[in-house]
């Protein structure tokens, strides 16, 4: 199967039509086991973890950051890890009443949580929403049992379930994460599992293909023989089938693995994408400020530990603060902005890297069928071009 | 310490004993090489390691000697007598032969090592004869006795049966655990000659043996003194060059550098003079004293004759100026390969260079990028041709891109080589047919105890590319090979070109013969299907012979290649995986819109399947 359909998303409807704006995330490191294919931060700690200390340090950590980069407006909050639903809900409240009081929130800006279906209480999911959240985001994996237990997850589906009619029930917003091109999954299965997941589905769904990722016993076990997953071709159907589905059922792809009724995008992450200024706090968060016009990588300490002790030593514990040079904006605008289905602004790529496209290149890509130009000032890959976006990045950028 | 500043004129001629140790490839020498250096107490315990004189990595690596290396040593024999002892361990490799005959002629004795549980092999026949040629006495040594397969009384019949040398007083000894090796020492003293000759106030005459380029001495000259001696301060003059230089240096290799005050006749040592001339150090000339020369210059060596040939291009072209300041400096270590300017189509600039085979190829490719931070690319190895035109004038063909218009050409004649080839029984049958598919004519077959060995002319083109390898892997190991090049022949060669998305690419023709052409073809189409990653376009590679296809592969479009996980606001991840492709996009070169990796220029031309 190959994709002749158009991108439908018209970015201009996404919000705040091709705005970047400023997003601020908030790392919690631990979770209650480490799932085998996962290199995320992320840590298993067999005492209890005391939330007040980090509470406290949140709070130096983000008067910090507020320093560093004065007076902004946010447009988007996320609390990512790791596994958030393990926090407490007054420490969710703390940390965002810390963010409130530090930058301007307005009023009805997107504020997301990253849930596991395994963590779920009713009281503590309303106290999230008391807390300021609105929106969840829920990492189901997979719908059938034996998978879950291939990919290591402690909960089965009857819990992915309830714990997505919970939160239909208390957040107005829903997106959940699935997993797919797993071992031995055949395109059927998944076509099939995906449109059971679409009726599931509140606004947005996250579909990622399974990656291996060194040092995960998932990629010894790969480099072993012990661990097959769909090669190229199978993959490429699988994705295939992905666009094709959830493009039919009003859920189309606006960015490779993320998918949302139009209007429902996670604003947050279209700040990533559209390579806007964010914040990163908490262990092992990575950020991205312009600070009196230069623009700067932030990364703190990954260990939940140290960075509890740096943060309590200094305000802060970044382990990286660095200018970015023109050129990498350049490349990092590329590799971000190529994701979105609103593609990019060639003229602000260009004043980046000082130089237009390679003509050459950009007409073979685009006779080839993968890059396509959108009015005079915007670039953007077809839906072939996004099957082989790290090449086409990489023959852009070079 | 006290040999180390001793001079050395001082040891009269009947003292001094120089060899060369010669063998098959891992008989042993450098391992006997090391056990001499320390039971002579040239090295302290802690100072050694095994096959301390394989200094270079890629020695190491690859556990081979690849360049001679002299050391001298101080023995008091059972005779009570002091002696000195100049000992050259040679590289026992085919490629390598050149390093052993410029070592033969500093000496006068060698030790012949042979494996005792081997025994006699390819490069055991070569290498004797050549000493033999050399008037060399000659020690035989059993080495590895140790071993469990040793069979020293049967490899003496061997030896005896096959070279003609009388083994009765052939020492028997194990290198590794140090067993006999004293015996050794006494045969040396005992058995082997003095130099001749030569009085310390006659005119300078030695021989340049080497020389090689020490990045905190500059250029370092081996010499063997014949007449004269040489010390510091001397003006100094290389006949066959005319160079002049003055001696700033003087010192011996025991095996560390040691200064001495000078080195009389029989003396085999270096000296240094601020050498900046590749050219001025040639091996084989003959060094005398510029204002008292020497009346006759010494025979010299035979130029080293390259058969292998292949092109070596920078992979960033603004690293041609390093690469030619390398070759010059590498030529320097190693006189037996040569190079001129050349340019390609594809590859820009670059040089012709001319190796003694492939493994010379390989390991001066790598010397060159390891020891001169360059990265490479080889084009396919060719031999070189000689055509006749249909004018009447001869030419020679070193690259297949220079192949002339075939109408123009009426003859092409081709290398032969005449191949010795011992194997196992056991073996013999799959020997005999990779010989004959590779066009190879029997000349004769023969028994030595319970091993064949094989005589076979057969086109060096044929051998060049992997016939090492596959004789290796098809006989365990056990085949040895030797060959040496006889005479050119007439045959039906055609030029082969490859086609990378309907694009020549002339760094990968190459002259076949007409009768393998459909199957190299073949293969080649096959090994580049595997070596050129896949591309956002299906690529069709062909091979072609003047116009038409003989052979056709086509690699298919990239699929799917897209980082599919979140990494959330990590974009310097991201960044560094894209640094890491544009890097990896520098080490290819284009062709029309193909990017080929270097890797493949090589390893194309490596058909180890058949
Ligand atoms: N058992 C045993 N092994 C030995 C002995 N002498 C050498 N070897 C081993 O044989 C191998 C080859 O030894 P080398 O000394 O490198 O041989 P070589 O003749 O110098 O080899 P090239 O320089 O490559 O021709 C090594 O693994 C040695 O450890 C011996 O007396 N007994
Ligand atoms: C940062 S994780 C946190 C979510 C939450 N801790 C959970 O696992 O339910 C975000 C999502 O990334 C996806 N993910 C993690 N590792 C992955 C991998 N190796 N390959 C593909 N997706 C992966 C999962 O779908 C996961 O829900
Ligand atoms: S729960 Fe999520 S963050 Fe934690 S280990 Fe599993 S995938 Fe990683
Ligand atoms: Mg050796």
């Amino acid at each position: 199967m190959t994709i002749t359909t158009r991108f439908t998303g018209d970015f201009r409807a996404y919000p705040d039509a091709g705005d970047p704006g400023f997003g601020v995330y908030l790392h919690w490191p631990f979770c209650a086991a480490k799932c085998p294919y996962c290199d995320f931060n992320s840590h298993v700690r067999h005492k209890p973890v005391d939330q007040n200390r980090f509470v406290d340090a949140f709070r130096q950590e983000i008067a910090y950051t507020a320093g560093m980069t004065g007076p902004k407006t946010v447009t988007s909050i996320f609390i990512g890890g790791g596994t958030p639903s393990l926090m407490d809900p007054s420490t969710v409240g703390a940390i965002l009443d810390t963010v409130a009081r530090n930058w301007h929130v307005p009023d009805g800006i997107e504020i997301t949580l990253e849930a596991n279906p395994s963590s779920v209480e009713a009281t503590r999911f309303r106290g999230y929403r008391d807390a300021g959240v609105n929106r969840v985001s829920m990492g189901v994996q997979a719908l059938n049992d034996a998978d879950l237990k291939v990919l290591g997850r402690l909960h089965d589906v009857e819990d992915a379930l309830k714990a997505i009619r919970l939160a239909r029930e208390i957040f107005p917003r829903l997106s959940f994460d699935l997993i797919y091109a797993r071992p031995n999954q055949t395109v059927a299965a998944w076509e099939a599992e995906l449109k059971q997941a679409i009726g599931y589905a509140v606004d947005h769904l996250s579909l990622y293909q399974l990656t291996i990722e060194e040092g995960t016993p998932f990629y010894a076990l790969h480099k072993a023989g012990k661990l097959i997953v769909p090669d190229g071709d199978l993959s490429a159907e699988l994705y295939e089938a992905t666009q094709a589905i959830t493009g039919e059922a009003g859920m189309p792809a606006y960015e490779v693995s993320n998918h949302a009724r139009p209007g429902a995008e996670s604003r947050h992450n279209l700040t990533y994408w559209r390579y806007g200024d964010y914040a990163g706090i908490g262990a092992g968060a990575h950020g991205r400020l312009t600070l009196n016009g230069t623009r700067i990588a932030t990364a703190t300490e990954r260990m939940p530990e140290r960075w509890l002790e740096m943060v309590e030593a200094r305000g802060a514990a970044h382990v990286e603060i660095e200018e970015l040079e023109p050129e990498e904006q350049a490349d990092e605008l590329l590799l971000m902005g190529l994701r979105l289905t609103e593609g990019i602004e060639v003229s602000r790529w260009q004043a980046l890297s000082g130089r237009p496209f390679d003509s050459a290149r950009e007409r073979d890509l685009i006779a080839n069928g993968f890059l396509e130009r959108l009015g005079n000032d915007r670039i953007r890959c077809t839906p072939a071009g996004m099957l082989i976006l790290d090449a086409v990045v990489a023959d852009l950028a070079i | 310490m006290r040999a180390m500043t001793r001079s050395v004129n001082e040891t009269p001629l009947s003292h001094i004993r120089n060899f060369s140790i010669v063998a098959h490839i891992d008989h042993g020498k450098s391992t006997l090489a090391d056990r001499l250096i320390q039971m002579t107490g040239s090295l302290e315990m802690r100072e050694m390691k095994d096959q301390i004189l394989d200094a270079m990595d890629i020695e190491r690596e690859r556990g081979i000697t690849i360049k001679a290396n002299t050391v001298r040593l101080e023995y008091d024999a059972k005779d009570g007598e002091h002696y000195v002892l100049n000992l050259i361990d040679t590289p026992g490799h085919v490629d390598f032969a050149y390093e052993v005959s410029r070592s033969l002629s500093a000496c006068e004795g060698s030790l012949l090592v042979v494996d005792a549980s081997q025994g006699v092999e390819a490069q055991t026949l070569a290498n004797v004869y050549q000493a033999l040629d050399n008037d060399h006495e000659i020690v035989t040594v059993l080495n590895k006795i140790d071993l469990p397969a040793a069979e020293p009384e049967r490899i003496k019949a061997q030896i005896e049966e096959v070279i003609g040398l009388d083994t009765a007083d052939a020492v028997e000894i194990s290198a590794k655990t140090g067993l006999g090796v004293e015996n050794v020492l006494e045969a040396i003293v005992k058995r082997l000659p003095p130099p001749k000759g030569g009085d310390r106030n006659d005119p300078l005459k030695a021989l340049l043996v080497d020389s090689w380029y020490d990045s905190y001495l500059g250029v370092i000259v081996l010499v063997r003194v014949l007449d004269g001696h040489l010390k510091k301060g001397q003006i100094i003059r290389m006949m066959g060059t005319d160079a002049k230089y003055t001696v700033e240096r003087v010192g011996v290799i025991t095996p560390k550098m040691v200064t001495v005050e000078e080195l009389g006749p029989g003396e085999i040592g270096f000296i240094t003079g601020s050498i900046k001339e590749v050219a001025d150090t040639r091996v084989g000339d003959t060094i005398t004293e510029d204002k008292r020369p020497t009346s006759t210059m010494l025979p010299g060596f035979k130029p080293a004759q390259p058969v292998v040939f292949c092109g070596l291009f920078p992979v960033d072209a603004a690293d041609f100026e390093d690469l030619r300041a390398a070759m010059g400096k590498l030529r320097l270590n190693d006189a037996s390969f040569s190079f001129e300017m050349e340019s390609s189509a594809a590859l820009g600039f670059g040089f012709r260079c001319g190796f003694l085979g492939l493994l010379h190829l390989e390991i001066v490719q790598e010397r060159l990028e390891r020891e001169f931070d360059l990265d490479l690319i080889a084009t396919a190895p060719s031999v070189v041709y000689k055509l006749s035109m249909t004018d009447g004038t001869e030419r020679e063909l070193h690259n297949p891109a220079d192949m002339p218009d075939v109408v123009k050409i009426r003859e092409i004649h081709e290398p032969w080589i005449r191949a010795t080839i011992l194997t196992p029984d056991d073996y013999l049958g799959s020997v005999l047919k990779l010989c004959q598919d590779r066009r190879g004519i029997q000349v004769d077959l023969s028994y030595v105890g319970n091993r064949a060995m094989v005589i076979y002319d057969l086109p060096l083109n044929e051998v060049v590319f992997d016939f090492y390898d596959r004789l290796k892997s098809l006989s365990k190991g056990y085949a040895s090979f030797d060959y040496q090049i006889t005479e050119y022949r007439e045959g039906n060669l055609v030029k082969m070109q490859i086609l990378v998305n309907s694009e020549p690419v002339d760094a990968l023709s190459m002259m076949v013969h007409r009768s393998a052409a459909e199957r190299r073809g073949r293969e080649m189409c096959e090994k580049l299907k595997d070596l050129i990653p896949k591309h956002m376009f299906k690529i069709p590679i062909q091979a072609a012979i003047g116009g038409s296809v003989i052979a056709r592969e086509t690699i298919s479009a990239l699929r799917k290649d897209v980082t599919a996980k979140c990494y959330g606001g990590d974009a310097s991840r991201k960044r560094k995986l894209l640094d890491k492709q544009k890097e990896g996009k520098k080490r290819m070169r284009q062709f029309g819109k193909v990017d080929i990796p270097q890797e493949a220029f090589i390893a194309a031309l490596k058909m180890s399947d058949q």
